[in-house]
């Protein structure tokens, strides 16, 4: 079968579209994250999807529908985190643990509840990105659209914060404001990643991309170019590989950004000198 | 009339041990250069952060140009350079032209964006302290020195009528120290530049400050350096041969 019969399949159409806009925005956000120390955020608000998915089931709100229970949730959630970590003197991480655990204890009663797991909720840990619905495509390129125009709005703000927050709020950054930008965008993509490669591989879509790009980046624009990069090029192959090889796509997804990295540090030890490499 | 940029009045901060800056009040006037030393613990740099709206006021009051910290908005007025080490990320991917325009954003209105003439800002403001040849390298790549100066530089990019520098030279060897120091003083001297410095240092005190504030989680001094060095009542608190270290000039 060649390139040109594969892409002839509206349901590979489909998961290519929707794929890269995910990819995108889920490799964007990542360095923000990753470099703000809250890489597992992720994981974190893809519990609380799986837990808010299972409500939505319940009330037999399937696909498309099921982000209406999927997005108000995770967005609270997002901003829980934030509370947790100023309002009650938490680490990042500790808060994360937290509401990652409510999120997929919630999930687990309420399919114990509705007369145990079934197909529906399982599709969800490992995601299938060749299923995508029209109907989600669409969201997802909405989703994507807001996503993309509130970064573009904020991004300034945005990188303040994640170099220093005290020298943000000394320039007129409103530090807890964009901070609550930025786990609400997350929210948004982690609920639209869910499809794509599933609750339990989310973090590698937004953690992934971004040490790849970290290790050849030489400015902050390069970086969230190249993050962006080598999210799109993981999802594109990641779906051809997976189509031909009958093999699960997140997880092919997550192997081809594995091999991605171990490129880029391997060309950040051959073309970078190792004088130019800070000492942690 | 000399033009009040800074004053505490009865300043006190408290954290969850007690408290770790009480009854600090004084006045800095623009033009100034101000030291402030102290013992380590003894809320140096609580009180700029104080100042900065960074921590909570206890009780008294703090101005910056006349208007409360609590609730200050002309942040281009102010430039502010914190203590470096636990700054830097290394792997942070910015260059230093992209670090320096960040100091613009006080300046702006929502959204943010950076022009071209802010560009050419970034660029004038690297050439004056001598770093725009590094314009283009990671932050996180470079030296000490080069660090400390490409934050002063962010520091002064929106061109700010008070400078505030928290322990700048702490990670820096000897000659890089006293160039910078000359550096803030030519600041202050050629721009009319307020200065607000924290240092360990009291001879650096001497050398370039106008005046100087001795805290000891309260205020124990505020005047000129030659006031400090024949002060009775400072010869009293700290010994006579500890005043005299304190105010040979290096």
């Amino acid at each position: 079968m060649n390139l040109i019969e594969i892409l002839s399949y509206s349901f590979i159409q489909r998961a290519l579209l929707a794929g890269i806009l995910i990819a995108v925005l889920c490799s964007v956000l990542g360095v923000f994250l990753v470099l703000r120390r809250l890489s597992l955020i992720g994981d974190g608000l893809a519990h609380v999807t799986f837990g808010s998915t299972a409500i939505a089931l319940a009330f037999k709100l399937y696909s498309a529908a099921s982000l209406l229970v999927s997005l108000p949730v995770v967005l609270l959630a997002s901003l829980g985190i934030l509370k947790l970590t100023e309002k009650a003197r938490l680490s990042g991480d500790a808060a994360i643990g937290i509401v990652s655990a409510v999120g997929i204890s919630a999930g687990i009663m309420l399919a114990s509840v509705g007369g145990g797991y079934n197909v529906d909720l399982l599709s969800y840990l490992f995601g299938n990105i060749l299923s995508i619905s029209p109907e989600e495509v669409l969201v997802a390129a909405g989703l994507f659209c807001v996503v993309m125009v509130l970064l573009g709005l904020f991004f300034n703000d945005l990188l303040a914060i994640t170099f220093n927050e005290e020298l943000a709020r000394v320039s007129g950054v409103r530090t807890k404001r964009i901070n609550a930008v930025l786990v609400m965008l997350t929210a948004l993509s982690v609920v639209l990643a869910m499809k794509l490669v599933g609750i339990m591989l989310i973090s590698s879509l937004l953690i992934l991309p971004a040490v790849s790009a970290l290790q050849l980046a030489r400015s902050f624009k390069t970086c969230i170019m190249l993050a962006a990069l080598q999210g799109v090029c993981s999802v594109i192959t990641g779906i051809f590989v997976s189509f031909l090889t009958n093999l699960p796509t997140s997880a092919t997804i997550v192997f081809i950004n594995l091999l991605f990295f171990g490129v880029s540090c391997a060309v950040r030890r051959l073309l970078i000198p190792r004088s130019a490499i800070p000492s942690r | 009339m000399p033009v009040e940029v800074v004053r505490a009045e009865q300043l006190a901060c408290s954290y969850r041990e007690g408290y770790v800056l009480e009854d600090v009040s004084f006045t800095v006037n623009a033009g100034d250069y101000v030291g402030i030393v102290g013992p380590n613990g003894s809320g140096k740099s609580t009180l700029v952060q104080a100042l900065l709206g960074l921590v909570p006021i206890s009780s008294g009051s703090a101005r910056l140009f006349g208007s409360l910290c609590n609730g200050f908005s002309q942040w281009g007025r102010v430039g502010y350079l914190p203590q470096s080490l636990h700054l830097l990320n290394p792997v942070f991917p910015a260059t230093v032209a992209e670090i320096v325009g960040l100091g613009l954003l006080s300046l702006k209105r929502f959204p943010r964006r950076l022009t071209r003439h802010d560009r050419e800002k970034v660029d004038t403001t690297l050439g004056d302290l001598g770093i725009y040849d590094i314009k283009a390298k990671l932050i996180g790549e470079l030296s000490g020195g080069q660090q400390q100066r490409a934050l002063l530089a962010r520091a002064l990019v929106n061109d700010p009528e008070l400078l505030i520098l928290d322990e700048p030279t702490a990670a820096l060897d000897p000659e890089t120290r006293e160039r910078f120091y000359r550096m803030i003083g030519d600041i202050n001297r050629s721009r009319g530049v307020t200065v607000l410095l924290v240092t360990h240092d009291t001879g650096v005190i001497g050398q370039h400050a106008s005046k100087m504030l001795y805290l000891d989680k309260r205020m124990l001094f505020f005047g000129s350096f030659d006031d400090f060095c024949h002060s009775p009542e400072m010869s009293s608190l700290f010994g006579e041969h500890s005043q005299h270290l304190m105010c040979h000039r290096h």
